[in-house]
């Protein structure tokens, strides 16, 4: 089982501290919003993935177990169109 | 014609018209292996097999509860609206089925607050059937209201938000219980499969994609509308089902506002069903088709549309908010020959920051609309970008537009 770090959109106010604890992972777009490189954490930069969530101000960091077959959220749909 | 079989112009089929032209409702022992059978699959948009959501309802613990979206948020589009003011037995029959054979209690009815007239057909089709009555609920008329998550989330207590739950729908949707949620077409064809079974369902339609769709058609054509046309049939045969079109058609808007432009050259060869439409970079979305004539310049129309999306974003998530409004900014700035073409790269490199950034689909939709313009009427983008704007952006928009709610945003405008 791997982690994969993701961020509650909802939440984020791209306070930025994420993208300093865990750069190798995380930078910011030109608003100052996270973005997050894809693909599970590689397993020495998890220590870090759990300071960067502690770190958020908002709770907006999260790190979601990811178990094979991927397990996603299928029903995120647009607008008007479940 | 099936879910406008028998249909009157002006007023929705009464319960004893419905009857006699599709007969009592009737169901199959076995709907759910039945539904699979058909292939039946939304028709919101999504296209997701109606049968996998049945299933995973069936199969997650709790009751069930059924919701019917029914709020077209798509301002050009008029299916929803058409089949609760033409056939809304057809719709609440559907409804029924699936809360039969899910074994749900609680039937809910989404619909728009702006649409009165839908609202008042439905009522009135409610009070005339027996047994439990649906819950008519009228949610905010906002484009991103109608996204399954904001539903589930006003429908929980909350306001008509996307939100980020990890949990499927049909897991944990309404209140926590396991939710079948499908636009309100889906349900109409759902009746019929409870009616007449997969193998007749499937007798219209392409093997891959069987069954009829209601497609809306607007622009350059005689007799714009809505209409039901069999799946896989050519784009051409649409169009001369609403009298073809009125004049020279320079592209086509397909899909919703958030859609694809597409020359009149690929619309020529297209079939509306998704396999076509992916073919070429489109979807079929919510069926709508929006000719544009020759002479109407689409970026005009797609700087209005940009405007509108941006302005359309509930303010939750930092890309969205921030990348939408300088898209479509940058965008106008081209159009109006503000900003020269070394800024589409700038739009591109801010098409690729918004997609997949937020807790629903909304910005990936805009970028959508951005990239198929820039690949359609690149030439004609960096035209304006070179010579200034043409007279078309005071004209009145061949893709209208809703009034722009966003001055009045705030909590309570989602509730």
């Amino acid at each position: 089982m791997s982690v994969r770090v993701t961020v509650d959109w909802t939440r984020c106010t791209a306070h930025g501290l994420c993208a300093e604890l865990l750069p190798e992972l995380i930078d910011l777009d030109d608003w100052g919003y996270p973005v997050v490189a894809g693909g599970p954490l590689p397993a020495e930069l998890e220590p870090h993935a759990v300071a960067a969530r502690e770190a958020c101000p908002a709770l907006a960091v999260r790190l979601d177990k990811v178990t094979p077959p991927e397990a996603g959220r299928p029903t995120r749909g647009t607008a008007s169109r479940p | 014609m099936r879910l406008l079989a028998g249909v009157p112009d002006d007023r929705p089929l009464d319960l004893d018209g419905h009857h006699r032209v599709h007969g009592p409702m009737a169901q199959h022992h076995d709907l759910l292996a039945e539904v699979e059978r058909s292939g039946l699959t939304g028709r919101g948009g999504g296209g997701f097999p109606l049968a996998r959501k049945m299933r995973a309802v069936a199969d997650a613990r709790g009751r069930a509860v059924i919701v019917v979206n029914a709020a077209e948020s798509e301002p050009a589009a008029g299916k929803d609206h058409h089949l609760l003011t033409r056939t809304p037995h057809l719709v609440l029959d559907g409804a029924q089925a699936a809360a039969r054979s899910l074994g749900a209690r609680e039937v809910i009815v989404w619909t728009h607050c702006g649409d009165r007239h839908s609202r008042d057909s439905l009522d009135a089709a409610i009070a005339d059937r027996p047994g439990r009555h649906p819950r008519v609920v009228a949610g905010p008329d906002r484009y991103v209201a109608g996204e399954a998550s904001a539903i589930v989330n006003h429908l929980s207590g909350g306001p008509a938000l996307p939100t980020m739950s990890p949990y499927r729908t049909a897991e944990r949707g309404v209140r926590g219980r396991p939710t079948l949620l499908a636009n309100a077409e889906t349900f109409a064809h759902l009746a019929l499969v409870a009616r007449h079974g997969a193998d007749w369902f499937r007798e219209t339609g392409t093997p891959d994609e069987p069954g009829t769709v209601l497609a809306t058609v607007r622009g350059a054509v005689r007799h714009p509308g809505v209409l039901e046309v069999p799946l896989g049939l050519p784009m051409a045969g649409l169009l001369a089902r609403v009298g073809g079109t009125t004049g020279a058609v320079g592209s086509f808007l397909v899909g919703g506002y958030a859609g694809t432009w597409l020359t009149a050259g690929a619309a020529e060869v297209l079939t509306v069903s998704r396999s076509s439409m992916a073919a070429h970079g489109a979807d079929l979305g919510v069926g709508l088709v929006v000719a544009l004539p020759a002479d109407r310049c689409p970026v005009a129309e797609t700087a209005r549309l940009l405007g509108w999306l941006a302005a359309e974003s509930t303010g939750q998530c930092g890309p969205c908010i921030n990348g939408l409004p300088a898209i479509a900014a940058r965008f106008g700035d081209l159009v109006a020959g503000h900003a020269g073409a070394e800024h589409l790269e700038q739009l591109h490199r801010w098409a690729g920051m918004v997609t997949g950034r937020g807790a629903c689909h909304h910005p990936d939709g805009a970028v959508r609309l951005l990239l198929s313009t820039l690949a359609v009427h690149g030439d004609h983008l960096r035209e304006h970008a070179r010579r200034g704007t043409c007279d078309d952006l005071a004209s009145s928009p061949v893709c209208p537009l809703p009034p722009t709610a966003a001055a009045e945003t705030g909590p309570g405008r989602w509730r």
